[in-house]
């Protein structure tokens, strides 16, 4: 399992070494992009994953002593906390199809300054601060429509590639749930329950990265 | 795996390490909201470099594991690092546009 899991260190990698490349060069467009980004919902998904981790070793813990209700258990909550990260994940998604920040035709960094409402004052003078920031990183960088789109296609392509190992991960979680269900994890026999949770791990270690380098750019001004 | 490492880690141990966890984000949150200029991606990634090896060393066991194993985690870095480090030095000395929207502070004085 490690060697397949140094693969995926590589697989991600490559990923990683895109966004450095594509972010020390357009690095306006990549802090204009990235304060869209919800950073409530990304803390939160961080620590639901976190929190996912712990129930996914105190499976492996309870295999290891042999408590067989309480892997069952654990296994199930891992399997819940994996999917309400994916349903954040979706929210967030889904908000930016909204507001026209997918790759592609349609793509506009301008929209939602363009288009909001607001009710209130404080998010009139919110508007109004994105507005000039969005000036201002024109004037820095002329083409920031298509600077923003690398970043979104990074951004997606990452945390797509994320989500597809959560998927796999939550599959492999309902196998586990089913072969522990018939009682079969015990100190002697848990090796998948062990394996299954190096695989969780790791895909919990990539989301501890991502989530600075794409949430987290450049929040401070 | 299980098998021959034998060693059980607590739950003591890994409520623990989840609190440092979220300690840990709690911290790289704040952090990037202070201007440390140029340093505040260092600060983020070394942050989650410490989240990662904890998450390494007591949720995957590699602490207690035989050194065969360690050794594949080192050399996972070590690949990664070579990569890392040759595409970005190539990058550096070949293409002439890099850095030309790179400095954090070309925003301010804009």
């Amino acid at each position: 399992m490690w060697i397949f899991l140094v693969t995926e260190v590589l697989f991600f990698g490559g990923m990683f070494l895109t966004y450095t490349i594509n972010r020390h060069e357009y690095f306006t467009a990549f802090g204009i992009g990235s304060n869209t980004l919800d950073i409530k919902l990304g803390t939160i998904n961080t620590a639901v994953l976190i929190l996912s981790s712990l129930t996914m070793a105190m499976a492996v813990w309870s295999a290891q002593v042999g408590k067989k209700q309480l892997v069952t258990g654990f296994l199930i909550a891992t399997l819940v906390l994996g999917s309400v990260f994916l349903g954040i994940k979706v929210v967030e998604y889904k908000q930016k199809f909204d507001h026209h920040l997918i790759p592609g035709r349609g793509f506009d960094v301008w929209y939602l300054v363009d288009n909001s409402k607001p009710q209130t004052e404080i998010e009139k003078k919110h508007l109004d601060d994105e507005r000039e920031e969005l000036h201002k990183a024109t004037l820095v960088d002329p083409d920031i429509q298509s600077h923003a789109q690398l970043y979104f296609s990074l951004y997606f392509a990452m945390t797509g590639l994320h989500a597809l190992h959560m998927i796999v991960g939550a599959g492999l979680l309902i196998w586990l749930i089913k072969v522990s269900l018939r009682g079969r994890f015990t100190p002697r026999y848990n090796t998948p329950v062990e394996i299954v949770g190096l695989y969780w791990h790791f895909v919990d270690i990539v989301w501890i990265y991502l989530f600075p380098l794409l949430y987290l750019i450049d929040r401070h001004r | 795996m299980a098998e021959h490492t034998e060693h059980i880690v607590s739950p003591g141990i890994y409520v623990a390490i989840f609190f440092a966890l979220l300690f840990g984000t709690g911290l790289t949150v704040w952090a990037a909201f202070q201007n440390f200029a140029q340093f505040n991606i260092v600060i983020a990634l070394g942050i989650a470099s410490i989240k990662a090896t904890l998450v390494v060393l007591y949720f995957m066991h590699a602490r207690y594991s035989p050194k065969r194993t360690q050794l594949v985690i080192v050399c996972a870095i070590f690949w990664l690092a070579i990569m890392l480090a040759l595409t970005l030095a190539d990058y550096q000395t070949r293409n002439p546009r890099l850095s030309q929207f790179a400095s954090p502070a070309a925003i301010y004085n804009a």
